[in-house]
Order: structure tokens, then sequence, then C-alpha cells
């Protein structure tokens, strides 16, 4: 089983956010993702980007987001990180919750959550990082496997 | 793909026909803009049409929710029509398909809202 690793550095605006969404759909395709779980997996990346943007470095110029994708024979590992005071995970909303089911943020861990099948929030005081991973399923994996 | 939006009125009733995407930055403001202008010219029965939406995010999420009790709160109706199979799932997802009033019929959505 071979590995094979990219990372990006990337400013903190909405330009950042959308490349982070495009670059994760080509390589989820790339790694043999059918139509339904790349869109699931660009969210996902989109979303946690939106995070390390918005809520993590907050439009600093002199922040950067970093984000890098690993490809095993079995997982998508994608890896975000910025450079905000940390994410305080005991503060992450129930979207579901009945009283914020008309807020109108605080949704973008929950996607996350939904759309990956691993999914690790590391807070610390100099950023916080994002670990998502994909399983690649079925076909996917066999023909991946059986090029190897 | 940008968002674009157009409207349109249908027996009293607002069609606002959006295409694209509702994401952070542009297409939520599109949105936010375009029934902030409807309410302030007293048009209050919106009927969002959605059916050439191919893309929502969070942001864009909580955009609908916003006309949603926007609208509602100055006394106002916001339905949802025509959803893709993406936003559908979407909506069903954060629980919100409950919320909204959804229809899949254009001539049946406009005859839904009271006279």
């Amino acid at each position: 089983m071979s590995a094979n690793r990219v990372s990006y550095t990337l400013d903190s605006t909405l330009e950042t956010v959308n490349s982070a969404e495009e670059t994760a759909g080509r390589i989820a395709a790339e790694a043999g993702f059918d139509d339904e779980e790349i869109i699931k997996i660009s969210m996902a990346v989109r979303e946690a980007a939106v995070n390390a943007v918005l809520h993590g470095n907050a439009y600093d110029p002199g922040k950067k987001v970093t984000l890098a994708f690993e490809r095993t024979g079995h997982d998508l590992i994608i890896v975000i990180r910025d450079q905000g005071k940390g994410l305080d995970t005991s503060r992450i909303p129930d979207p579901l919750a009945p009283e914020n089911l008309l807020k109108t943020s605080g949704r973008g861990i929950f996607l996350i959550r939904s759309f990956m099948d691993v999914v690790e929030i590391h807070p610390s005081k100099t950023g916080t990082e994002l670990r998502m991973i994909k399983h690649v399923h079925g076909s996917a994996a066999d023909s991946k496997e059986a090029s190897q | 793909m940008i968002m674009k939006s157009s409207t349109r009125q249908v027996d009293g009733v607002t069609i606002v026909d959006l295409s694209g995407r509702i994401t952070l930055g542009e297409g939520s403001v599109v949105l936010r803009d375009t029934v902030r202008d409807l309410l302030s010219k007293g048009q209050k029965k919106i009927l969002l049409n959605l059916g050439d939406v191919n893309y929502i995010d969070s942001s864009g999420i909580g955009e609908l929710v916003s006309a949603y009790t926007t609208c509602k709160n100055q006394g106002g109706e916001l339905k949802l029509l025509n959803l893709t199979k993406k936003v559908h799932d979407l909506l069903q997802i954060t629980k919100l398909y409950t919320v909204f009033d959804v229809k899949d019929d254009e001539a049946a959505g406009v005859k839904s809202f009271g006279k």
C-alpha cells in the first residue's frame, strides 16, 4: 500500500475557501470516490476551510491556513489547520436541538461530521487542527489496490 | 457559478428564481438582498424557486433560515419550491425540511399562500 501526500499553505481569504473545495473535489475524484462522495468530501473541506478562515484566523492576512491531503489504499486523510486562538469544542452547538434549529450559523462542524467517516478536532493555543478521514469503499478501494 | 436571482409575480405571490450556488460570500448576499428588497416593498408572499440551485453550504443554509425568519417576523410567508436532491438532503440532515414549507409544484405552491 503506497501513500502520497500533498499540502498547501493558503491565505485567510474567501478565495481559499473556494480553492480548498475545488482541490478536495479533484483529489477525491482521483482517489476513486463516486460523485456523491466527492460532493460530501468537497463540502466537508469547504466547511472546514470556512471555519479556519473565518473563525480561526478571522481573515487575518498575517495568518495562514494549511491544507493537506494524504491518500492511502483505504483512506483519504485530510488535515486543515489554522493559526487562531483554538476552537473551544465545548461551545460547539448541537444544530439539531429545537432551540438551535432556526439559528443562522453553527452547522459547519455538524455537516463535516455527517459527511466524513472520522473527524478529530485538535485545538491548541496556536490554532486548531481538524483531521478528517473518508474511507474508500467498494470498487474504488479494490481497483486502487489492484493497481498498486 | 455565481448565483443569479430574478423575480416574477403570480397571483400576488413573488416567485424568486434562483440559480447557481448559495454559499458564503456573494451567493448568500444576493439571497439576503433580494428578500430584504421584496419585504421593503411590501411583497411578503415569497416562493423561493431553488430548482437551479446546485449547491448550498452552511452559510447558505443560514441565509435561508434568516430569510424565513425575517419574512415571518414581518408577517409574511416564505416557502421553498423545487428542491434539488442535494438541497433536499441537506435540509433533511439539518432537520430543516420540517421547518420550511416545501413545494414541488409551482401552481400548487402559489395557491398555498393565503389570499
